[in-house]
């Protein structure tokens, strides 16, 4: 066995170079072949790469599709966000359970399947939904549940599971996956026809310089969230001098309730990597990566064929074909389940292969990125922008959306609405419209921006999607009358808790006290005085935390006290004695009296007097 | 102990000790003669420092050493909350849970296995954990007193030390809160 | 390199030199900003986040923050001073502190930041996590409930001893600080004499055999708070 170990890890590391920087693909193969990384292995990987052993430990423990205990043959993550949880997560999570004997987070004695939880998998439209290895399952049922199980048991192939193609490109042979696109409206730029080659002709007949120049004029910003100038980051890493620039596509899609670079990536490749292309030829690089979040593994190998169609139709290469030809060429790096690497520069970490701690900055990407080099990372989405106007001009894309926010955005919408899916809306388009197209006028509440945006009520409907009122990164997930507030807070908060890198105080303790503040109002054990202290840490997380996540983590928190604060103030009482509520005698002492088999004297007078 | 006809009601002080080891109570003491002029100002209501078993009025200062480890310190700690106007949590066992604390990251049957059943020094003929109705029930785990209920003021150290003491008790009693200097300041 | 820039903190001038970080320049003109995870010798980490101070209005850790020319850098206002004093109250309710016993009382830098913000106790309700102690080694112990996760071994071990004993694993909540992988101190080839044992902050990382040998009030922060080095340098002419 310890043989059978040392060839096969010493084969993974060869056929990656042996090289300590594509840690994650070494991890992720053996990972694949044996279940886990166990100790045993990492100890070799470190031997065989020269990567340090504590780093080999570091980036197994950091990501969670890697273990370094055993895993099933089959590992089922059931998604669980909010989205799903409204769609029947627990149900159908029971079914599973019951099914199989085990509960999440275990593997059957047998050791063929275990059973997982896991964060939004990008299929938030056909929830409730999971992933079989990497085999997408949606629309799940309790009766769906029991017949993959039943299927496993009897042949232990994902693949087989999928007993009907989703549309479009999901029918490809090598997708075949049952999900389904659910484009529900089909803007002018984005989901516009597109002319293969166009773009990169265009641009390569242009100079580096005059391309960034169409990119400034669209004024182009970031579709990510973020919203940064992408000709402005262009011109950065342009001016940055590095022997080696790279440039990479973000498709570590993972903030919950966002699914459209699913449907890029599965409809339009050839736009994101006509993108990346033409970003190449204007900074000056000659490397791109798609970074490709591990949740969207089952559109790897047609992803790679689409690549190797581009090489051969000279799209891609050693010379690309043009007016000024040059070489660029892409590889996919796959990511293993961490939100945090969508902030880019913990994606340059994953992408060297270590845990995906995001950087201090300075320096910023453009200036010193992956492997030191000046390093230009743009959203799926942005990619696909750049594309459309290098093919259609800078006016013509300006001429969409606001002044400030030009171009179309890609929603995603999810949640209590009739016709969840992707919409390409013009920027400036109200909320209420995006909810009539969707067909969920009756919400409540809306959370525009996944849990690091803002849930608005009922009153900001009319407020504008664009970059100066609701931005967005295109999760839009709508929560219809009857819905629990705070059980959404709560559940966005929990999503934090367990996606913060733990790097920074304010975001590693912050979100684990803020999520203990909201049980607390939650259960109805709050007081006014925890809704001042619940803003206080929040302002706190949004000023000092170092990245992205630890400073939006607050967000559920922060915008829902102003959005829906009688929702709060309904939960917390003074108590008249200057009892501290969230303290229950009858709960703290549940333990004791079991141990000793008696009943508390005083915990009876409580019920009594203080309930 | 109660007030003469025509004298001005002296204010109460009652201190307590739950899970606490008397440390803080002894530093207490420690103000040494400087408690005669406490006595001058103040009157010892409920006390260990006067034996005082029960409340005998309303008081103006509570003053409570160590945390809540099991049902009779939540209701002995509730009782101060409700007959003092100002609460004062005394030493680490108060701020922040102290040394009983240390069985918090432990299950409770295990902390009760080897305090009665499975520890090196355990003499224990019966074999029983002992559990009379006289014995109150233990919390999951011992809580500081701010977790129980509103604490206007806290002391930290182990034990505070009397200069701390005194100077937090003369500023309460001067109406001002009291901040402690620097030195006064201390977690040991 | 250009000449030096002036940057204002808390309306002080302050000359600097360009790619200086703010913190840097501070300690050099005696103005002190409260720091837990930044050592000099050390590369700036930018985890503990106490060292936030605001620049041109813009929060940011100073300890990662080059200066600017004309830079306005706000550091001793009350609403810096009450996240400080958040965050060194999380650091303490996130793990298991206990003062009275730890070897480190009076050397310590997490305990003697919350003298100098006058923290009575922390507000937070104590996590207790399950940590463990480490005692394998003959001459150095690891007692990771006391760990602030500022990375300063870990730096340490790397940079200057040259051998990456210590790492982070896990996230969040759950990050800890190991020693090559999964080893014991015991087979880390970790060294009395390495850099990484004498850099911890905090009770973490011990030198066993060395504890109580101070008197009570003559420990490193008895009667000088943390910081008080740094800002006796503004006295000198």
């Amino acid at each position: 066995m310890s043989e059978t170990l040392e060839s096969t890890v010493r084969r993974i590391c060869r056929s990656h170079g042996g090289d300590p920087t594509r840690l994650m693909d070494i991890a992720r193969d053996v990972q694949d072949r044996f279940g886990c990384v166990a100790p045993a292995a990492m100890d070799l990987i470190s031997r065989i790469t020269g990567a340090p052993r504590v780093e080999v430990e570091s980036l197994v423990s950091f990501y969670s599709f890697l273990s370094r205990s055993p895993k099933g043959q089959v590992v089922i993550r059931l998604c669980d966000d909010i989205i799903d949880r409204m769609h029947g997560y627990h149900r159908v999570a029971r079914a599973f359970s019951e099914e199989l004997g085990i509960g999440l987070g275990e593997t059957t004695a047998d050791g063929k399947i275990s059973l997982e939880r896991t964060a939004c998998i990008g299929l938030s439209d056909q929830a409730p939904a999971a992933l079989v290895n990497e085999v997408p399952v949606t629309e799940l049922s309790t009766d769906r549940a029991r017949e993959i199980v039943a299927g496993l048991r009897e042949h232990m192939d994902p693949r087989r599971l999928v007993t009907r193609s989703g549309d479009g490109q999901n029918a490809h042979p090598l997708v075949r996956a049952m999900v389904r696109n659910n484009l529900r409206q089909v803007g002018p730029l984005v989901f516009s026809e597109q002319v293969r080659g166009k773009a990169i002709s265009n641009a390569l007949a242009m100079s580096p310089a005059e391309v960034i120049r169409a990119v400034k004029n669209a004024r182009l910003r970031g579709r990510g969230g973020a919203g940064f100038p992408a000709g402005m980051k262009w011109e950065y890493a342009r001016a940055s001098t590095g022997e080696r620039k790279f440039v990479i596509g973000n498709a570590d899609e993972g903030e919950p309730g966002t699914f459209k670079d699913r449907v890029l990536l599965t409809e339009l490749p050839d736009r994101v990597f006509a993108g990346m292309t033409i970003a190449g030829y204007a900074i000056g690089a000659k490397e791109g990566i798609l970074y490709l979040r591990g949740e969207y593994a089952y559109l790897r190998p047609y992803l790679e064929a689409v690549l190797a169609q581009r090489r051969s139709d000279g799209l891609l290469g050693p010379k690309v074909a043009g007016k000024n030809p040059f070489a660029f060429d892409i590889r996919i790096q796959m990511g293993a389940g961490a939100y945090v690497c969508g902030e880019e520069s913990a994606l340059l970490e994953s992408c060297e292969g270590r845990r995906g701690d995001p950087r201090n900055r300075p320096p910023f990407p453009a200036q010193k990125g992956y492997l030191g080099g000046p390093t230009v990372v743009n959203n799926v989405e942005t990619l696909c922008c750049v594309t459309k106007i290098l093919e259609a001009g800078p006016a013509e894309f300006a001429q969409h959306g606001s002044t400030g926010s030009t171009g179309t955005k890609l929603l995603s919408v999810s949640g209590d609405c009739r016709l969840p899916g992707i919409y390409e809306v013009p920027f400036g388009t109200p909320l209420a419209e995006v909810l009539r197209l969707a067909q969920g006028e009756d919400a409540f509440a809306v959370q525009v921006g996944g849990p690091s945006g803002q849930l608005v009520s009922r009153t900001e409907f009319t407020r504008t999607i664009d970059y100066e009122n609701l931005a967005t990164g295109g999760s839009i997930m709508v929560f219809g009358p009857g819905r629990n507030l705070l059980e959404i807070v709560h559940a966005f908060l929990e999503f934090f808790a367990d996606e913060s890198c733990g790097y920074c105080t304010p975001c590693r303790a912050g979100t684990a006290f803020l999520l203990r503040m909201v049980e607390r109002i939650a259960a109805g054990r709050g007081e006014p005085a925890d809704l001042a202290r619940m803003e206080e840490l929040g302002l706190t997380m949004k000023a000092a935390s170092r990245c992205g996540l630890g400073q939006t983590a607050a967000n559920p928190v922060l915008t829902s006290l102003v959005n829906f604060r009688p929702v709060y103030d309904a939960l917390v009482k003074e108590d008249p004695e200057g009892f501290r509520r969230s303290f229950e005698l009858d709960k703290a002492v549940m333990e004791a009296e079991l141990l000793s088999g008696r009943r508390s004297k005083h915990a009876g007078i409580e019920k009594g007097g203080h309930r | 102990m109660s007030a003469r006809p025509g004298e001005r009601q002296k204010p109460k002080i009652a201190t307590v000790s739950l899970a606490g080891c008397f440390g803080c109570h002894m530093s207490i003491l420690d103000i040494d003669e400087r408690i005669l002029d406490l006595a001058k100002v103040v009157e010892f209501s409920r006390s260990p420092i006067n034996d005082l078993k029960k409340f005998d009025g309303r008081c103006a200062v509570g003053i409570v050493e160590g945390g809540c480890a099991n049902e009779e310190n939540v209701e002995v700690l509730r009782e101060f909350r409700r007959k003092c106007d100002i609460l004062v949590s005394l030493g680490d066992c108060a701020t922040m849970g102290g040394i009983p604390a240390l069985r918090n990251s432990i299950p409770l049957s295990e902390c009760l296995e080897t305090a009665y059943l499975d520890g090196p020094t355990v003499v224990n003929p019966l074999g029983r954990i002992p559990s009379d109705e006289e014995i109150p029930l233990l919390l999951d785990k011992v809580y500081p007193c701010h977790e129980i209920v509103k604490i206007d003021l806290f002391l930290p150290g182990c034990p505070p030390s009397a200069e701390a003491i005194f100077s937090a008790l003369t500023g309460i009693l001067g109406k001002s809160r009291p901040d402690l200097p620097y030195e006064l300041l201390k977690y040991d | 390199m250009s000449g030096p820039v002036t940057i204002l903190i808390d309306g002080v001038e302050v000359s600097a030199r360009p790619g200086q970080t703010i913190l840097d320049a501070a300690d050099e003109a005696g103005i002190y900003i409260p720091r837990l995870c930044h050592l000099p010798g050390l590369a700036p980490f930018g985890s503990c986040r106490v060292c936030t101070v605001t620049a041109n209005g813009r929060p940011c850790a100073s300890c990662t923050t080059p200066v600017t020319p004309g830079m306005i850098v706000e550091n001793d206002t009350e609403r810096l001073r009450e996240m400080r004093r958040q965050i060194v109250e999380m650091l303490f309710s996130e793990g298991n502190h206990f003062c009275m016993f730890c070897e480190k009382s009076g050397n310590c830098e997490l305990q003697a930041m919350a003298y100098r913000l006058g923290i009575p106790a922390s507000r937070y309700p104590g996590i207790w996590p399950v940590r463990d102690v480490d005692s394998t080694h003959p001459d150095i112990l690891i007692d990771r409930n006391r760990c602030i996760l500022c990375g300063r071994c870990v730096r340490a071990s790397r940079d200057v001893d040259g051998k990456q004993v210590f790492g982070f694993v896990g996230r969040g909540h759950g990050k800890r600080i190991a020693v090559l992988g999964d080893a014991r101190l015991r087979d880390s080839g970790v060294d009395v004499t390495d850099a990484a044992i004498d850099v911890c902050p905090v009770g973490a990382i011990l030198r066993k055999g060395t504890a109580f040998r101070v008197p009570i009030g003559q420990r490193r922060f008895d009667k000088e708070p943390i910081g008080a080095d740094i800002e006796a340098r503004k006295e000198k002419p």
